[in-house]
């Protein structure tokens, strides 16, 4: 065999082990896409519960669902973001914060966000954390009593907090977004849902384009 | 030997390399596919045996230009030890060697089998299998061609 002629056979196969890979993953995305897409009109009843945070006016038509866990970095990066998405289309989006705490220790904390929400100091409380998450999360593990010490100035009744993160009511949501979360197959966080189309290529501009396509559909 | 054997014999050779290189590069773009695009996510001994499958891509490429006779000595020690860690894991996903003695922490499960062609082919036996084929085809190659060049 020719020097040149191996040199042919060898590039073609690696031209065509990245082509056939192109063309399997769009194959496979796209049954995914039709898939997901069938079987989440279903559930939809697992994507909001009455009890979930919410921000942003209810009437609005475009709702973004996000299971979040308060020690994820992602999820941090993104929440400013996802401001600015409800901010460009005032009026028009809402967001429903779902928890699925998957670092360990992170429920703790999920329940704190909790018993500051029965202050009304949720937002403020999860953005605290957001900003000092390397004053609690020590080795992808959420250290609960360190965060603590960051609540001060948020305006929160430390002692009330105290009992009501306790509370088993507080546990059962954290249960049942847990449970929810399986069933919708959201098995990463930030998990994103626009109007109960879940965000199946992860990246901000993807997000970006979600929000913007229901928004464009439901404010023609 | 005439000069026409000994150029079979470099043919002959320079095909298994480029065997040995499609089964490495199968591997490669397989493996890939299942964690980027399926979004299985690898456990510990998945990434062990990725370690040593990755760069047999690459030695198997660099070595084909033009044949190194000598391939063998530095690609058949990661095969063994990938194919160790390959059977390993099969082991472990029989239930030979019982979970508590996996080393995976962490909530990723090394002994949760969460793919199976055509119902009972798993990500293990895939692994095997590659190694051991490129296992083979070496030791042929050092069969067939190293000795004939005595």
């Amino acid at each position: 065999m020719k020097k040149n002629k191996k040199n042919t056979i060898v590039v073609f196969t690696g031209v065509m082990f990245v082509i056939l890979f192109a063309i399997a993953a769009t194959v496979y995305n796209d049954k995914k896409n039709s898939d997901i897409n069938n079987s989440f009109l279903e559930k939809s009843e697992h994507l909001q519960r009455d009890y979930s945070p919410r921000k942003g006016p209810r009437h609005a038509k475009v709702t973004i669902v996000e299971f979040f866990d308060p020690a994820c970095g992602t999820c941090s990066a993104f929440h400013p973001f996802v401001k600015q998405l409800m901010k460009d289309n005032r009026g028009k989006v809402n967001l429903v914060m779902r928890y699925l705490p998957l670092h360990s220790g992170s429920d703790v904390v999920v329940s704190i966000l909790e018993a500051a929400r029965l202050q009304n100091r949720f937002w403020q409380t999860l953005e605290r954390a957001y900003k000092r998450r390397d004053a609690w999360i020590v080795n992808h593990t959420a250290k609960p009593e360190m965060f603590w010490r960051q609540l001060g100035g948020l305006g929160l009744d430390l002692e009330r907090l105290k009992i009501d993160m306790q509370s088993p009511d507080i546990a059962k949501r954290i249960q049942q977004d847990l449970a929810d979360a399986k069933e919708l197959q959201v098995r990463k966080t930030p998990g994103f849902f626009v109007n109960g189309k879940p965000l199946i290529n992860f990246g901000d501009k993807q997000l970006k384009k979600l929000v913007e396509s229901e928004v464009k559909e439901n404010y023609p | 030997m005439t000069q026409e054997t000994k150029k079979t014999a470099t043919q002959r050779g320079w095909i298994l390399i480029f065997l040995c290189w499609l089964i490495a590069m199968a591997a490669l773009f397989g493996s890939l596919f299942m964690s980027e695009v399926m979004g299985l996510k690898p456990c510990l001994l998945c990434w062990y045996q990725r370690i040593f499958i990755y760069p047999l891509a690459i030695l198997f490429l660099v070595a084909m230009f033009s044949l190194d006779r000598s391939v063998i000595r530095y690609t058949l020690p990661l095969a063994i030890i990938g194919w160790g860690f390959a059977v390993y894991h099969h082991l472990l996903y029989v239930g030979f060697i019982p979970e508590s003695l996996q080393p995976c922490g962490e909530d990723l499960s090394c002994a949760e089998i969460n793919l199976e062609l055509m119902g009972f082919i798993t990500i293990p036996m895939l692994s095997i299998f590659s190694y051991s084929v490129i296992i083979i085809l070496l030791l042929v190659f050092r069969r067939g061609f190293i000795h004939e060049e005595k």
